[in-house]
């Protein structure tokens, strides 16, 4: 056990539920729990449907994607429900993964060295835990966002709440989704892009587990904490 | 008195429309070529300082477009119902109003409904192709079985006249009775009127009734009579003459000088450029650095390092970073 694990909390605070680490060849280290996932997926199937179906009523050009939905009725009348279906799949994410997203003195070298990671220096990158703080950066990104989309959505769902703003603010309210759906979907783009250049990351969210490899070149941090615990003796997971 | 329009000729070619598809100049949501040649453009001129208040125009809509408005309750007041709806296309509002001039009660009738605007803010938000359209004699029209209940609409008028119905989530408004315009009738408002408060016709007769009419009021001490086409919205294909002009805001609440909102025109013009071009660049930006960087890959030393770290044997120190790694939290 080396010096670094002693110093380190009980439970640090990136170690999540059902995080574990297997010796083998080649390492096995468990990531995301099966509710993880499913609570995951759930969220990025309705992001991508309110993106397509958002994105057909926000210009013409892409209307014909009502088509997806059972025409513009149809998907008008499921959008805001999809939205509402997010909101909540996102809350119980957020619970889930926020405190493994709090920011660490890390995050700040990280970020000064993000460029270095980009041109393919990984090795100058500090060690950091769980996430990195791209990854946090996402994470707050999704949750400050889906926020805003979910307030002013409400305020243009003129099936239920019209009687409850004035016109002048459903027009703000507008302007303000269609902006917000902008960045948030380049939020997206971000965060599908990285674990699509990442390579072994989307296996974290399918299967569950990445290999060590995978841990030691990105998360190392969050590896030297699993292997600590693991070697001070199996301890069920904090849940 | 203004010439009346003739009763329908019972000739079967005089039922052929005279405007349609061909006469399309806007069409939400879509490109037009507009017609080579544009159709005279009509208007309904509302003289408030002849209207009597009986409503007929009301009940006139609700019958020629079949419509039934629910049983109310009375306020206490001869504005009934209290708003528009997607049943009532026009109505009545009535104001009681001082003059601060003459301190004599004023009331203040003013039909409410679509203005047609020769700009429509309406046809601008709309999200939907062909559910919106403005045909080149002025008239714009919602095509119900291409709106899709957005509501968008309502957001873009400038005078709050599109009422989302319940019953099948689309949106109502006056039509300027354009089938009855279609086979050369007026409005079925102006037909009912028994004063010619309402008048219709092509918008250069219009224009010139009501010069006659603000003539005559102001012989009659209505210094500030003029004429509503606000010019904000590229003038409308119904006009008022007002005896107070200079002041629309009194007859209820009728814009000073309506335009479409500024928030509509960002977020329908420059927010949907920009926005596209950002998520392009964002999405063009991936697939540029890819092919560039090419793809992070795990490495069989990062393996065997793990493989160490795990199995308790020495794996190198952190890695040195140009500045110490941190270990610990913020507090």
């Amino acid at each position: 056990m080396t010096a670094y694990d002693r110093k380190a909390p009980e439970v640090p605070d990136d170690v999540e539920a059902g995080d574990a680490v297997h010796p083998g060849r080649p390492v096995i280290v468990d990531r995301y729990t099966v509710a993880a996932r499913i609570n995951h997926w759930i969220t990025a199937i309705s992001l991508v449907l309110l993106a397509l179906s958002g994105l057909a009523l926000y210009t013409p050009k892409l209307f014909f994607l009502t088509a997806l939905f059972g025409g513009g009725q149809w998907t008008r009348a499921i959008h805001p429900w999809i939205g509402v279906v997010l909101f909540f799949s996102f809350m119980i994410l957020f619970i889930r993964f926020f405190r493994a997203n709090l920011p660490a003195r890390e995050d700040v070298t990280w970020v000064a060295h993000s460029g270095d990671l980009l041109a393919g220096h990984e090795e100058k990158m500090p060690e950091v835990g769980k996430y990195n703080a791209g990854q946090k950066g996402v994470f707050w990104s999704m949750s400050g966002l889906i926020v805003i989309l979910i307030l002013s959505g409400v305020v243009m769902w003129d099936q239920y709440f019209f009687p409850y703003t004035t016109i002048e603010q459903k027009r703000i309210a507008i302007l303000v989704h269609s902006i917000t759906a902008v960045v948030i979907i380049c939020v997206w783009i971000i965060h599908v892009y990285a674990a699509i250049w990442v390579k072994g990351t989307i296996g974290a969210m399918t299967r569950g587990s990445v290999t060590g490899g995978w841990a030691w070149r990105h998360h190392r941090k969050w590896l030297r904490e699993l292997v600590g615990r693991r070697a001070r003796g199996p301890r069920a997971p904090a849940e | 008195m203004f010439p009346p329009i003739p009763n329908p000729s019972v000739d079967p070619a005089a039922a052929k429309p005279r405007f349609g598809e061909k006469d399309i100049m806007r069409r939400s949501a879509s490109e037009v070529t507009p017609p080579a040649e544009r159709l005279t453009e009509v208007a309904k001129l509302i003289d408030i300082s002849k209207c009597i208040g009986c409503k007929a125009c009301q009940s006139a809509c609700l019958e020629w477009n079949q419509l039934h408005e629910e049983i109310g309750f009375n306020h206490g007041v001869y504005t009934n119902p209290m708003d528009l709806t997607a049943n009532t296309f026009t109505l009545m509002r009535f104001t009681e109003w001082v003059n601060p001039q003459t301190d004599n009660l004023e009331w203040l009738i003013r039909k409410d409904g679509c203005m047609h605007c020769e700009d429509p803010g309406c046809l601008k938000a709309c999200p939907s192709p062909g559910a919106i359209v403005q045909y080149s004699n002025g008239i714009v029209d919602f095509i119900h079985e291409n709106c899709i209940g957005c509501g968008y609409c309502i957001k873009g008028c400038p005078f709050d006249i599109p009422r989302m119905s319940k019953a099948d989530n689309t949106v109502y408004k006056c039509t300027l009775c354009s089938d009855r315009v279609a086979v050369g009738q007026g409005p079925a408002c102006q037909k009912a009127c028994p004063t010619q408060a309402i008048v219709f016709g092509t918008k250069a007769e219009m224009k010139d009734w009501a010069d006659f009419r603000i003539k005559d009021l102001k012989t009659r001490g209505f210094d500030n009579a003029g004429l509503y086409d606000p010019q904000g919205v590229g003038g409308t294909h119904v006009m008022y003459v007002l005896p107070h002009a200079d002041q629309p805001s009194i007859y209820a609440n009728l814009p000073d000088d309506p335009h479409i909102s500024p928030i509509v025109q960002a977020w329908k013009g420059a927010t949907k450029y920009v926005g596209l071009a950002v998520m392009g660049f964002a999405a063009a930006a991936g697939l540029l650095h890819y092919v560039v960087a090419g793809p992070n890959k795990v490495t069989e030393e990062d393996e065997e390092n793990a493989e160490r770290l795990t199995e308790g044997r020495t794996a190198p120190p952190p890695s040195p970073p140009s500045e110490p790694p941190s270990r610990g939290r913020t507090p």
